[in-house]
């Protein structure tokens, strides 16, 4: 019992280094040696490589790495490229979008100049991490399904840092790259619109979080539970009777009547997750762009339900007549 | 196995212990002050209220002393402010000042020991005008500072120089590098609670007057401008307010909604004229210190140390939680509330009617633009006269459930006392009176409060 409720793979068999099935394109396509370690067999499988680069990944990197570079020696110069600062400070640093005075138009480096350039390498970098992504899966053979959820989340990502700046008018509108800064930024967002948590697309994105994260323990709990009849097998069980996918599928039917498919599941599973940013995109999209108080915006269209008065009704001072200003 | 098992321990605890190192211990106490389920909490540590409680600690008044003999201006050279006060009076003034002030450094901190009409350390002049601000505080910011009023020691604590001030800093303008512009925020700073907002919210709120206000008035766009950068700033002065108080964001406002009037705390309206009165102190008599003040004591920029909500709360919700220390010294008051003796029927607008009529909509309580209006003017007629009470009658027409009626009139009368209260008349000074005939007509006259001057 105890060792399905570990998470770490506790027998690991050793077999012979496997390069992969052949594909089309010759024997480039995967390099580096192949190498076991024990150490990744716990948490996965413990062959490591060879993997495959090329040239799309090897861009993606390259972007990827200027624009990391970018912003670490913007915040090391901010502390005056002081590395203990640097250590301590980290959570706080930042790299900040140009000042909301200057538009749409190129600002200087120090005036986030500098920023726009870590934008679009980090956004070529993804980019072409995304068209790697869409290549291997066809490549294999494989449905592109990963490349679009992958695309899900680079939508939110444009969203939030290029759709909507743009339709405001001002790169000052983005996110800047730091660890608290753009938590206090969300915070300062959702401030300046009204709380977004009456924004109905914020609240579909939620649904679908958290769903993920419930359909997500249901699943793999499910398939932990009938590991000891092989249920990992999926598809090696799918036609039979009495296997371990019957079980699982079984145990939900005499639960709540219902129960999903081997497939089915999944497809579930990928719906949840990839509506998550999809609509959390909407919902920013629309922010400020059409709705500038969703607060208002959900008592206008009666979300907003009205609670008992605690308080006496307290008046704005600033109109009140003789009010100083 | 087993040493898989201690390693992944040891993580565990490593990766706990640092995520906890920044929380408080529980348990903390929570106190619900809104309707339920809306969050409208507020979370007390109590062994940070402990180790506060002492640090606000009031100091007993001195024994009043004898307001007969001669006046000190007609005793004493050079006394400004308090001249027209015994030479007693004067001396007991003087004393608690020293108590507050320079408990240590004693009157000569400001006077020099052998002629104490000498005017040559500036730490006199800085005194006299300290001792306006602190009249002025009193008399003309009553909707902050209520009856409850400031002294010398709200700030001071015993220290020569009180503890929480800001100056003006140079700002991420002056920073011509090629890299590395914060732009005046991310940075641990403690003047916005640790959080990376914008760390000089003071300038533009507390010493210019730059809007604060960010959120729009209507639900779809309509030309609000306000960018989230400017947010960021509002929220680094809110995130001062906060700490500078101890209270949370629900002290003042409503969960739901940061930006409606109707549904915040009666708190907020405090807190507004806080900000009016934070402005007023440091550029009407702060700032023009300047060049009294020796260069030690200005800040990077050549500027006087300045105000903040700190510097009076120190942490506490009610600076020395609201003790009236005010009280035993009437004469910090200022000129208004020397005044009492101005005959009241004189303070009636039109000289004959001593009452103000508020009108109401049928079947409504709440307070219209119009009825605000009265009852600003009302509010500025009672503050003028301290000491003055106020009688409240709510009425309704007679038109509809009797019983409805007799309690709208009292929700009409509790919500021109809130208003009331919200322009600066304190709450012991307003009664609610019950009229012989609370229903009566079907005209609009009929639907109103009268704010009488009680006799």
């Amino acid at each position: 019992m105890a060792e399905y409720q570990n998470i770490f793979t506790s027998v690991q068999v050793v077999g012979h280094s496997y390069p992969g099935v052949p594909v089309d394109g010759g024997r480039r396509e995967r390099e580096g040696p192949i190498v076991h370690s024990r150490l990744l067999g716990i948490l996965g499988d413990a062959q490591l490589g060879p993997i495959y680069l090329g040239g799309y990944g090897l861009a993606a990197l390259i972007c990827g790495f200027i624009a990391f570079e970018i912003i670490g020696l913007n915040m090391l110069a901010s502390v005056h490229w002081n590395p203990v600062q640097f250590v301590r400070q980290l959570f706080w640093l930042a790299l900040e979008p140009p000042p909301p005075s200057y538009g749409l138009h190129l600002p200087p480096l120090n005036q986030g100049g500098w920023w726009i350039m870590a934008g679009f390498f980090l956004t070529a970098s993804l980019l072409l991490w995304w068209v790697r992504m869409y290549r291997r899966a066809r490549a294999l053979g494989m449905g592109t399904h990963v490349a679009w959820a992958f695309a899900a989340a680079i939508w939110l990502y444009l969203v939030l840092g290029f759709f909507r700046p743009i339709l405001m008018g001002s790169w000052g509108e983005a996110v800047p790259f730091g660890i608290f800064p753009h938590l206090d930024w969300t915070a300062a967002f959702s401030i300046r619109y009204g709380n977004l948590f009456y924004n109905p697309f914020h609240m579909l994105s939620i649904a679908f979080l958290y769903g993920s994260t419930l359909l997500f323990a249901m699943h793999g709990a499910t398939i932990l539970a009938v590991s000891r009849f092989g249920g990992e097998r999926e598809l090696e069980q799918i036609v039979d009777r009495g296997t371990a996918s019957e079980r699982a599928a079984l145990f939900w039917r005499w639960t709540m009547g219902f129960n999903a498919t081997t497939e089915s599941i999944h497809r579930w599973a990928w719906w949840f997750a990839v509506l998550c940013p999809l609509t959390g995109g909407i919902g920013i999209l629309l922010t400020g762009t059409v709705v500038d108080n969703w607060y208002l915006w959900a008592v206008k269209h009666h979300v907003a339900p009205m609670y008992p008065m605690i308080f006496s009704p307290v008046v704005d001072p600033a109109s009140l007549l003789g009010a100083k200003p | 196995m087993t040493r898989t098992i201690r390693a992944s321990c040891l993580l565990l605890a490593l990766a706990t212990s640092a995520l906890l190192s920044g929380c408080e211990r529980p348990p903390v106490n929570s106190v619900q002050h809104g309707y339920r389920g809306l969050g409208m909490v507020e979370v007390y540590n109590p062994r940070i209220l402990a180790a506060q409680a002492a640090n606000n600690q009031v100091p007993e008044a001195l024994p009043p002393a004898n307001p007969d003999g001669p006046k000190a201006s007609q005793v004493f050279k050079n006394v400004k402010l308090l001249g027209n006060l015994s030479v007693g009076e004067l001396a007991r003034n003087m004393v608690a000042i020293t108590n507050w002030v320079s408990p240590k450094e004693g009157c000569t901190y400001c006077h020099d020991a052998q002629n104490f009409a000498d005017e040559s350390k500036y730490t006199k002049i800085v005194a006299r005008r300290m001792l306006e601000m602190t009249q002025n505080i009193n008399a003309n910011w009553k909707p902050h500072v209520a009856a409850t009023g400031v002294t010398c020691f709200t700030c001071h604590r015993g220290n020569p120089v009180p503890k929480n001030l800001w100056f003006k800093t140079p700002g991420p303008d002056a920073d011509s590098r090629l890299a590395g512009n914060l732009a005046g925020q991310n940075a641990p700073a403690v003047q916005v609670a640790l959080a990376s907002l914008p760390n000089d919210p003071f300038t533009p709120f507390l010493s210019q007057a730059v809007e604060i206000r960010v959120v729009g008035k209507e639900a779809l766009k309509a030309g609000n401008r306000q960018s989230i950068k400017q947010t960021e700033w509002t929220y680094g002065l809110m995130m001062h307010m906060s700490q500078a108080l101890g209270v949370n964001c629900t002290f003042c406002h409503n969960t739901r909604s940061f930006a409606q009037w109707d549904s915040s705390t009666p708190q907020r309206a405090v807190a507004w004229y806080s900000i009016r009165m934070v402005r007023d102190v440091n550029t009407a008599f702060l700032d023009p210190l300047a060049s009294v003040f020796p260069a030690h004591r200005l800040g990077p920029m050549g500027d006087v140390g300045k105000v903040d909500c700190a510097t009076c709360h120190q942490g506490a919700y009610k600076p020395l939680y609201g003790a009236n220390m005010l009280q035993g010294y009437p004469e910090l008051a200022g000129p208004a509330a020397q005044a009492v003796a101005t005959p009241l029927a004189a303070a009636a607008p039109d000289g004959q009617s001593d009452k103000v009529l508020v009108f109401f909509l049928v079947g409504r309580s709440d307070i219209s633009a119009d009825a605000l209006r009265a009852i600003a003017l009302a509010a500025a007629d009672i503050t003028a006269h301290p000491g003055q009470q106020v009688d409240l009658s709510g009425f309704a027409d007679k038109t509809g459930n009797a019983d409805a009626n007799l309690e709208l009139a009292k929700q009409r009368a509790i919500a021109v006392r809130e208003a009331l209260k919200v322009a600066g008349v304190s709450d012991e000074r307003i009664h609610l009176k019950k009229p012989e005939f609370v229903v009566g007509g079907t005209e609009a006259d009929a639907r109103r409060v009268e704010i009488a001057l009680a006799k």
